[in-house]
C-alpha cells in the first residue's frame, strides 16, 4: 500500500509528464502545418515533371533498345535496393515502425523469392531499427535529413547518390518506402518503384499518347537529363510526406498521451483523497475511542 | 488584350508563377525560344539564363531560372527550374562570391563526379552575373 506521500510524488511526476507531451503536441501541431504547406506547394512541380517523363516514356517505349537504363531498367530484378525513410525521432506513435515493419515484411518476401535485397536508410529511426536484423544489408545511410523541413538539395544529393549507385550495377530494382500524409490521424506507408520508371497510374493516359512532340534536343539526350532529375524529386516528394506524416503521427501520439496522463491523474488524485479520509476518519476513531476509554 | 495562354514557373519548393501571359522568352538548351499561344508542342531542356515575361511587348518580369525543362502545348507551357530567383532579387556581391567559391571548388575537386558538380555551379553562377548586366 502506498503512503499518501508516495501518492503525492506520483501526482506530481504525471503531471510532470503531461506538460512535457502537451507542449510536445504544440510544437508538432505547428510544425505540422508548415510541413503540410511545404509538401502541397511542391506538388505542382512533381505533378509536371510526372507529366513530362510520362509523355516522353509513352515515346520511347516504340523503341525499348535505346532507352536509357534509368527508364527502362537493367532487364533483371535481382537485386533490389529499398530507400527507407523514416524520421530522426522517436515519440510519433507508430510512425517508424509501421515503415520498418513493412520493410521487414518486404525483404522477407523478396528474399524467399531469391532476390538479393539492399537498404538505403534515411533517418536515425529507421538504421536503429534494422541494423539489428539487417545491419550487413545497408549498403547507404544518411541521417538529419529535413530537421528543418526537407530542402530539394538534401532530396537532389541522395537522388544523386541512388543514380549512381545505379551506374555501378549496384541494384537493378530501386523502391522507396514512406508515409504517405493522408489526414492527421491517418498515414498509410507506401511503396513507390524509382527506377526503373513506373508512370503512376492516375495521370490520364489518352491526354499524351497521341499528341506528337517535338525535342529538343534529342529525347534521349532530354530522358538522361530528366531522369536523373525526376528521382530526386521524388525523393523530395517522399521526404516532404513523411516530414507532414511525421508531425502529424507525433500530434495525435503527444494527445493521446497527453489525455491518457490526464485520465491517470484524475484516478491518482481520487485514490489520494480517498486515502487521506480514511486517515482522518481513523484519526478521529482513535480519539473518541481514547476519550471514551477514561 | 491579346490573346494568351497559362504559363508556370515551377520550383522544387513552390509554384513561383503562374498566369495568363501573351508572350514568354525560355532559354532553351540550343538556343532562346519565345512561346505565344498555339506554339505547337514542344519539350526541351533549360540553360541557365533569364526567363522574360511580356506583357504589350514589353518585359514585364524577368527571372533567372538555374536549368531545367519546359513543356510547351498549345494553350499551356511550363518551366521546371531547381532555382528560380527574380533578376531585381540578385545580389551581385554574393553571386560574385559564389562564382569565386565554385570555380575553387572546381579546381580543387578530386572526383570526376565532383568536377561535374561545381562546373556546374560555376556555370549557374556565371549566368547569373551574365543576367545582371
Amino acid at each position: 500500500m502506498p503512503s499518501l506521500k508516495d501518492l503525492r510524488i506520483r501526482i506530481n511526476s504525471v503531471r510532470q509528464t503531461q506538460k512535457i507531451t502537451s507542449a510536445m503536441k504544440l510544437v508538432a501541431a505547428s510544425k505540422l502545418k508548415r510541413a503540410q504547406e511545404a509538401a502541397e506547394s511542391a506538388r505542382p512541380y512533381a505533378e509536371s515533371m510526372d507529366r513530362m517523363v510520362g509523355s516522353l516514356a509513352g515515346v520511347m517505349s516504340d523503341r525499348s533498345e535505346d532507352a536509357p537504363r534509368l527508364l527502362a531498367g537493367t532487364g533483371a530484378d535481382a537485386t533490389h535496393l529499398i530507400v527507407v525513410a523514416t524520421g530522426d525521432r522517436g515519440l510519433c506513435g507508430g510512425f517508424n515502425s509501421s515503415i520498418t515493419r513493412a520493410v521487414r515484411a518486404r525483404i522477407d518476401e523478396l528474399q524467399k523469392d531469391g532476390k538479393s535485397v539492399k537498404l538505403y536508410c534515411v533517418g536515425r529511426k529507421g538504421i536503429e531499427q534494422l541494423r539489428r536484423d539487417f545491419g550487413n544489408l545497408i549498403i547507404e545511410q544518411i541521417q538529419g535529413v529535413g530537421r528543418r523541413g526537407a530542402t530539394y538539395d538534401e532530396a537532389a544529393e541522395i537522388g544523386r547518390k541512388i543514380a549512381g549507385l545505379f551506374e555501378d550495377g549496384q541494384f537493378d530494382v530501386c523502391t522507396i518506402v514512406y508515409n504517405r500524409f493522408r489526414t492527421v490521424m491517418s498515414q498509410v506507408v507506401t511503396f513507390q518503384q524509382l527506377i526503373p520508371f513506373a508512370a503512376p497510374e492516375q495521370t490520364e493516359p489518352a491526354d499524351t499518347s497521341d499528341a506528337i512532340y517535338e525535342f529538343e534536343p534529342e529525347e534521349t539526350e532530354i530522358l538522361e537529363e530528366l531522369l536523373p532529375r525526376n528521382i530526386s524529386v521524388q525523393v523530395f516528394r517522399a521526404l516532404l510526406e513523411n516530414g507532414a506524416s511525421e508531425q502529424g503521427a507525433r500530434m495525435t501520439a503527444m494527445d493521446s498521451a497527453t489525455r491518457n496522463a490526464g485520465e491517470m491523474i484524475n484516478k491518482l488524485t481520487l485514490n489520494y483523497n480517498r486515502m487521506r479520509q480514511a486517515q482522518i476518519t481513523t484519526e478521529l476513531i482513535e480519539i473518541v475511542s481514547g476519550a471514551e476509554a477514561l | 488584350m491579346a490573346d494568351t495562354f497559362q504559363f508556370e514557373l515551377v520550383a522544387p519548393e513552390k509554384l513561383i508563377f503562374s498566369d495568363a501571359v501573351e508572350f514568354v522568352v525560355v532559354p532553351g538548351m540550343e538556343g532562346d525560344f519565345g512561346v505565344l499561344p498555339g506554339h505547337a508542342l514542344l519539350l526541351s531542356t533549360v540553360r541557365p539564363g533569364v526567363v522574360e515575361i511580356h506583357e504589350d511587348n514589353q518585359p514585364k518580369h524577368r527571372y533567372f531560372v538555374s536549368g531545367g525543362f519546359a513543356e510547351v502545348t498549345g494553350d499551356r507551357c511550363t518551366v521546371l527550374s531547381t532555382e528560380t530567383i527574380p533578376i531585381d532579387d540578385i545580389d551581385r556581391e554574393a553571386t560574385q562570391k559564389r562564382l569565386e567559391l565554385a570555380e575553387l571548388e572546381w579546381r580543387d575537386a578530386s572526383s570526376d563526379e565532383d568536377r561535374k558538380k561545381y562546373e556546374a555551379d560555376v556555370t549557374v553562377a556565371q549566368a547569373m552575373l551574365d543576367a545582371l548586366k
